[in-house]
This record gives structure tokens, C-alpha cells and sequence, in this order.
């Protein structure tokens, strides 16, 4: 349907709706037609593109794979200015950050409104980060505003800034240095019809960054990932060396037979800290991540050792290294889902840091020993 | 959901505050009531250290040691003894915070 429209919009404005003659050629008008747009409007002096506010399929792919992947960049709208419907100078301005994700909220939640959209230059970051770094800021706002001359756009001087912006916008300095005045809009995009149709009020509910489970979910790949790829190799090749490495060699049969039980329970910890903590994460007692992660990791371990056991009959310097060590490696994933969450402060996770990290080292070093211990044994009474 | 209780930085002067009320607009954790014509924390706990509320405050009658809540950010300032920041564009990119 979308892509339809697109097409039709594409024909019959082709050479009158280039917009790219105008004064204000440059960050306003892109050089090339983007897949998303719809026709073109005309902004004061200048023609920006409308943009569609049907999502495709291809912009859900790119969801997709902006939650999995890392490569964000690619994912970037150009910044300027953007129209929905067919806005004229009385209508509101958005402001926007240039990660497509944070775009295609905005433009699908505007569905049916005439607006402006103001795409700042965030990097193709999304506003909640871009704004703790500053990108998505006073100064960036203050000069896209000039740039896409938005005094001549519109009669008003409100804009409205997501309310997550306020990070790195101060409003007031905006005001003095624009002459625009900041409306904090609501914190999620869906809200901004009711938001717009309540005369630019936001409920208190609107104003608040709730984290519930289908968000939760969506950010545990980020956790797997990095888990999986940074230390499960490094883990499990010295797993299998120490258990593989007998007196006459590494034996693979002994890497193999020794080591299978404790590369299952690690694969126990990852999900035990990335992926069960994140999404069980209100119902998990304590408020520290790093306990909530280690009595996850605790009891995940205790229930996987039936599957995996280590060594058999049960080898009780093995099952104190298991103990000590695979708990404590759920707890450490699960500090680092702080990153992803609304609601940790800076000190709360020094806090953490401070009284974890020894702690973690420690049991690193007591496991090796333990399993150290272990092999002396073994060797010593073949 | 509330994090660690009584570790937050946030502080409020009372003299300085005008009321406007723009604090309540930005905070996204309802830290702040309009109480006798002033602002006032009602529950600092819930207070993420995100900085909207210093950064908004015409009275400059707010402070808060402002920073990412992100153990890994924080474990590399650690190390390589930089300012923490998050990698939300290079390769560990994060979905919501930093
Ligand atoms: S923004 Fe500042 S002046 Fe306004 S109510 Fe809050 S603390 Fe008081
Ligand atoms: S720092 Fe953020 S969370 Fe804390 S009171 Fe201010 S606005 Fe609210």
C-alpha cells in the first residue's frame, strides 16, 4: 500500500518537485529521493520531502536488524526537515533524532496529523542516547533550526522535543538562543495523537519510562551476543584444554568426556545472566543486579546439573569450582544489562562495581585453583 | 521497578526554586512535586541521574552528578581511566540507554 503510493508520487512531480533549487539547498532537502518519502511539500522557501506514514516491510527488516546487529550507521535519516500530510505554518514541529528506528516511530505515530518533522543530526543514535552524549543537544537544535529556516516555515515558535531530549536540550537556552520555545512531548512516540489532541498536555503517565517485559526481551540479543562472542570462546577453549590435557598429552576424548558438562553449565550462565535476569527482572528479589543475576545463575546451575553433570561420580572440588564460579559469571552478565535499562544511576552502578568486581576476581582465581587442585589429584592417582 | 536506595546525587535548593514546574516535565521517574509553590523530591530513589531536570531548571536550583547507569561503560572508564561513556554507535551499541 505504502510502496504503492510512493510510486504514484514519484511520476507526476518528477521534474517540478526536485527539491533541491532552492536557497536552502543542503541539509533540508536530500539529493536523493529516500524510500520512505511521499511526494514533496513546500517549507517557506524551500520543498522538503513528506514522508510516508506507512511502515514497509523493508523498514520492519531494518527494525530487525537494528536491534540485533551493531552496525547502526547504516541506519541513519538524513537530518533536516520533513513533512507529514500537508502541514502549513500553523502546524507543530517534532523534533526528531536521526536513527531510522526513532524516525519511523515518530512518522508511523503522526499517521493521520499534518506536522513538520525536525531531524537532528544524532549520529544515527536514538534520542535517549544521543542526548546523554549531548549530540542530541542545545547546540545541534539551536543551529538545525536556523538552517532549515524554520522562522519562515512556520508563524508559531513552539517546537516539541521528545521528552527523553531533555538529557541534553535545555529548554530555556534553546529560548534564548531560537527564540523557539521547547514543549516537552511525551516520552513514547504513540502517545503524541492523544498528546496533540489534549492541547499539547501530556498526562503524567505520558511522562514516564516504564521498562516492561516485550522491551526487555527486544534488548536481550544485545546481551547474548557480546557474551557468546567476547568470553564463551575464550572459556571454552581452556575448558577443553584443561580437561584435555593429561600426562601423556591433550587427549580429546578426556577434553571432550570432562569438559562438555562444564561448556553446558556455561552456556547456563549466559542465559542465566543475559536472557532470564532481563526478562524476569521485577520478580527477581534484590534490588542489585549483580545479586538478582547471581541467584538466577545459582539457581539455574543447581537445576541444570542433572543434565550437566560434572564428573561422574560427582567430584566435589569440580562441583565447588561450578558453584563459585558459574553463578558469579550469570551475576557479571547481568550488571552489564544496566546498560540497557530506564532506571540504574551512575552511582547505584559504582556501587555495585565497587563491591562485585573483587568479589568476581576473587571467585575467578578460587575456581582455578580448585580446578588445579582437581587435576593434581587426578594425576597423582591415575 | 527501583534500583539502590539512598545512593543517588540529586539535590534541590529550595530558595532558588521559582515552582515552574519544569522539572516535573522532564523527569521521566516522577522524582519531583509541586508542593507550597516549590519543587520538592518526593522519591529520590527512583532518580536515574539523567541530568533533564539540572539541564531544564531556568533557577539553576538543581544539582546531580549527572552519568550513564552502565556497568560496562563504567568498567572501561576503569581501565582505561577515560570519561565513561557508553558505545551506543561502535560495536557494542546498546537499544535504550546510553
Ligand atoms: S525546574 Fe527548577 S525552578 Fe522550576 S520547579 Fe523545578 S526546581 Fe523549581
Ligand atoms: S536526574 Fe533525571 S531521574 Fe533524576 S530527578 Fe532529574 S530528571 Fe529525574
Amino acid at each position: 500500500m505504502a510502496e504503492l503510493k510512493f510510486r504514484n508520487d514519484l511520476l507526476p512531480g518528477k521534474a517540478a518537485a526536485q527539491p533541491s533549487a532552492c536557497g536552502c539547498a543542503g541539509p533540508s532537502v536530500a539529493e536523493e529521493k529516500p524510500r520512505w518519502a511521499a511526494g514533496t511539500v513546500s517549507a517557506g522557501s524551500c520543498t522538503v520531502y513528506r514522508v510516508s506514514t506507512d511502515l514497509t516491510t523493508a523498514d520492519t527488516w531494518e527494525h530487525v536488524r537494528c536491534r540485533t546487529s551493531a552496525f547502526r550507521e547504516s541506519y541513519a535519516v538524513k537530518p533536516g526537515l520533513y513533512a507529514v500530510g500537508n502541514p502549513d505554518k500553523d502546524s507543530d514541529v517534532f523534533v526528531s533524532a536521526n536513527y531510522k528506528l526513532s524516525f519511523d516511530h515518530l512518522r508511523a505515530a503522526l499517521k493521520g496529523l499534518d506536522g513538520w518533522v525536525l531531524v537532528l543530526d544524532t549520529k544515527g543514535i536514538n534520542v535517549w542516547c544521543a542526548a546523554g552524549k549531548g549530540t542530541f543537544g542545545t547546540d545541534e537544535l539551536v543551529k538545525r533550526i536556523s538552517l532549515v529556516r524554520l522562522n519562515e516555515v512556520v508563524g508559531h515558535r513552539n517546537i516539541i522535543v521528545p521528552q527523553l531530549g531533555a538529557v541534553g536540550v535545555s529548554g530555556y537556552a534553546v529560548r534564548s538562543a531560537s527564540g523557539f520555545r521547547v514543549l516537552y512531548g511525551p516520552v513514547y512516540a504513540k502517545d503524541i495523537p492523544s498528546y496533540v489532541a489534549a492541547g499539547r498536555r501530556a498526562t503524567p503517565g505520558m511522562r514516564e519510562v516504564r521498562f516492561p517485559l516485550p522491551e526487555r526481551l527486544i534488548l536481550t540479543p544485545m546481551e547474548i551476543n557480546p557474551a557468546m562472542k567476547k568470553y564463551y570462546p575464550w572459556f571454552a577453549l581452556l575448558i577443553l584444554l584443561f580437561f584435555g590435557l593429561q600426562p601423556s598429552g591433550i587427549i580429546f576424548k578426556d577434553a571432550a568426556s570432562g569438559g562438555l558438562p562444564f561448556l553446558g553449565l556455561g552456556l547456563v550462565a549466559v542465559l542465566a545472566g543475559a536472557f532470564i535476569t532481563p526478562l524476569l527482572l521485577p520478580f527477581v528479589p534484590a534490588r542489585s543486579f549483580a545479586v538478582k543475576g547471581w541467584l538466577v545463575g545459582l539457581l539455574s546451575i543447581v537445576l541444570s546439573l542433572k543434565v550437566f553433570r560434572p564428573a561422574d561420580p560427582p567430584d566435589v572440588l569440580l562441583l565447588a569450582a561450578a558453584f563459585l564460579f558459574f553463578p558469579m559469571a550469570s551475576s557479571y552478565i547481568a550488571l552489564q544489562f544496566t546498560g540497557s535499562t530506564t532506571f540504574t544511576g551512575m552511582s547505584g552502578v559504582k556501587k555495585e562495581l565497587k563491591i562485585s568486581l573483587p568479589l568476581y576476581i576473587a571467585s575467578v582465581a578460587v575456581s582455578i585453583i580448585l580446578l588445579v587442585l582437581y587435576k593434581a589429584g587426578h594425576w597423582g592417582a591415575p | 521497578m527501583k534500583y539502590l536506595s539512598n545512593v543517588t546525587t540529586i539535590s534541590l535548593t529550595e530558595e532558588k526554586c521559582t515552582g515552574c514546574g519544569i522539572c516535573l516535565e522532564v523527569c521521566p521517574h516522577h522524582v519531583f512535586v509541586i508542593e507550597n509553590r516549590k519543587a520538592s523530591l518526593v522519591d529520590k530513589d527512583r532518580c536515574m541521574e539523567c541530568g533533564a531536570c539540572m539541564m531544564n531548571c531556568p533557577s539553576q536550583a538543581l544539582f546531580v552528578d549527572k552519568g550513564v547507569g552502565c556497568a560496562a561503560a563504567l568498567i572501561n572508564s576503569i581501565i582505561t581511566g577515560g570519561d565513561p561513556t557508553c558505545g551506543c554507535s561502535g560495536d557494542n551499541g546498546k537499544g535504550s540507554c546510553c
